[in-house]
């Protein structure tokens, strides 16, 4: 904005002020009405969700699945639907940064004078875009599960029962946290651990089995699992060889 | 010095103008309205006390009764509804503080549980805590969203918008640390994972995340760390930058709505031969 433009804009809005209606008690009123329907809303939410504890922090654990805070579900699928660790940085702080400073930036990059959106094209697609991203990833984080999940599609060789045993075991897999150290597909970390994605072609089930008795040290034995819940350590082992 | 707004008092309440010869004549010619009394008096005086010394009337006439412009709609009311969902959050939050104690090795958790399951209303006032934050952040991002499509954050307003999205940011890192001060399962996690991944950030993630874990791994003196800044750091930012969004929000004027002329009244123009 120029000087010209500036001074048009400060002229205008002295006249619509002064055809405007004291702050006190007008505005005021409007603003104790809103904070009633707030105050409502909260107490509602407060009574009707309530706000659940659940089991207390235990750091030993390696099987939990941890979610954010709804309002974070945008940054999470950002992070879920980038895969490659190189971009994994570009990805959680890149976006994130790029969009705040875009957004801090927002009256230094904007300078034109026009403040009506329908004469903003860039401005109303720009905006309406970034409502429909964040709209469409929150959507999807809360649909989706956690980094833990396996994103693995059944061969289609397999049959019904094998597709059963294949979808239960990657569940497994995605609890144990075998991702923390395997690569499967195009998840997971690739090391410390080998790579499992074609492990059914390398190792016979009652060997995939045996090694999760047995495990080459960092790896926790799975001999636990299976007295447990021998159906789990069945299907983990079942889905491993499918893994052809 | 410019004349300050008057409150706008129907026609039956506004003091009559003095009839010639009424009144003591020093200008104080309260004599109509029959403030003479002593006691009637003390509030007037008292008020008057305060002012002689703060000359606060000033600035509250200037605040509370300068005009809005006009076709101000329910859309300008998301930024004080923010202001609301952040008050009723540091009330709530205070309360939650009477009860809880920062101290990972034994008595966060329970004393979590004591505010759930015990104490007189208190899974009610943690409930108003946690959906408050939902809400507040549902404000925060409506009212940020009005400003942009109504085009309010262009000249003058530039520095009230910056103030705003610090404040978006200040919201964003409140509700972060605040998700692990109740210390159950799903907190611990989801904090894990949060500090890990502002670690994966370049040049300053590392230094960030070793800040926020109060060392190179989760240890005993990282939960009180994110509680003094949730309770003590953040709050307070969000209160002063609060006020100076207010300060200039009042002193610019709210922004008119964007499809409307500003055309001087008619009868102004008017020409009286």
């Amino acid at each position: 904005m120029n000087q010209a433009e500036k001074e048009a804009y400060l002229r205008e809005y002295s006249i619509l002020k002064n055809q405007g209606k004291p702050f006190f008690p007008y505005i005021v009123a409007k603003d104790a009405v809103m904070a009633v329907v707030v105050m409502a809303v909260i107490i509602f939410l407060s009574l009707y969700l309530g706000a659940e504890l659940g089991p207390k922090a235990d750091p030993t654990t390696t099987t939990y699945v941890p979610r954010p805070e709804w309002y974070f579900f945008f940054l999470f699928e950002v992070l879920r639907v980038v895969k490659p660790p190189a971009f994994t940085p570009f990805a959680t702080i890149g976006v994130p940064t790029i969009c705040m400073i875009l957004l801090f930036l927002l009256p230094f990059y904007d300078r034109s004078p026009e403040r009506r959106i329908e004469r903003r094209p860039v401005a109303l697609v720009s905006g309406i875009a970034v409502i429909l991203a964040i709209a469409y990833l929150t959507y999807e984080g809360a649909a989706a599960g956690s980094p833990n999940q396996v994103d693995m599609k059944a061969p289609s060789t397999l049959t019904a029962a094998q597709v059963k045993t294949f979808d239960a075991g990657k569940l497994v897999v995605g609890q144990s946290g075998c991702l923390a150290c395997h690569k499967l597909g195009e998840n997971g970390n690739d090391g410390p651990g080998p790579q499992l994605t074609h492990i059914g072609s390398k190792l016979r089930p009652a060997a995939i089995a045996q090694t999760l008795y047995n495990p080459t040290a960092p790896m926790p034995s799975f001999k636990g699992l299976a007295q447990q819940y021998p159906q789990k350590f069945n299907d983990l082992v079942g889905f491993l060889s499918e893994l052809q | 010095m410019p004349k300050l707004p008057a409150p706008p008092l129907p026609k039956s309440l506004k003091p009559k103008p003095k009839r010639p010869g009424e009144g003591n004549g020093n200008g104080n010619g309260n004599g109509a309205v029959g403030l003479s009394h002593p006691v009637a008096e003390a509030g007037v005086s008292a008020v008057d006390w305060i002012d002689e010394r703060t000359s606060l009337s000033g600035g509250i006439r200037w605040m509370l009764f300068r005009k809005v412009p006009r076709g101000v709609n329910w859309f300008y009311t998301l930024g004080s509804a923010t202001m609301f969902a952040f008050l009723s959050q540091a009330v709530t939050g205070v309360f939650l503080a009477m009860y809880y104690r920062p101290d990972a090795t034994g008595g966060a958790y329970e004393s979590m549980r004591y505010i759930t399951d015990q104490a007189f209303l208190g899974q009610f006032v943690r409930g108003m805590h946690k959906w408050g934050s939902s809400v507040m952040v549902i404000l925060i991002f409506l009212h940020m969203a009005r400003t942009f499509f109504f085009g309010a954050y262009k000249y003058p307003r530039e520095m009230t918008w910056i103030i705003g999205v610090v404040l978006l940011i200040l919201t964003m890192a409140m509700s972060f640390t605040g998700y692990l001060l109740p210390f159950d399962q799903r907190a611990y996690w989801a904090t894990i994972v949060g500090v890990n991944i502002n670690g994966t950030g370049p040049f300053i993630g590392p230094y960030l995340s070793d800040f926020l874990r109060a060392g190179p791994e989760f240890g005993a003196t990282t939960l009180s760390r994110f509680y003094a800044i949730h309770m003590l750091l953040l709050p307070g930012l969000i209160i002063a930058l609060i006020g100076a969004h207010l300060w200039l929000i009042t002193k610019l004027g709210i922004s008119a709505p964007p499809w409307l002329k500003g055309e001087p009244d008619p009868e102004l123009e008017q020409t009286e031969v």
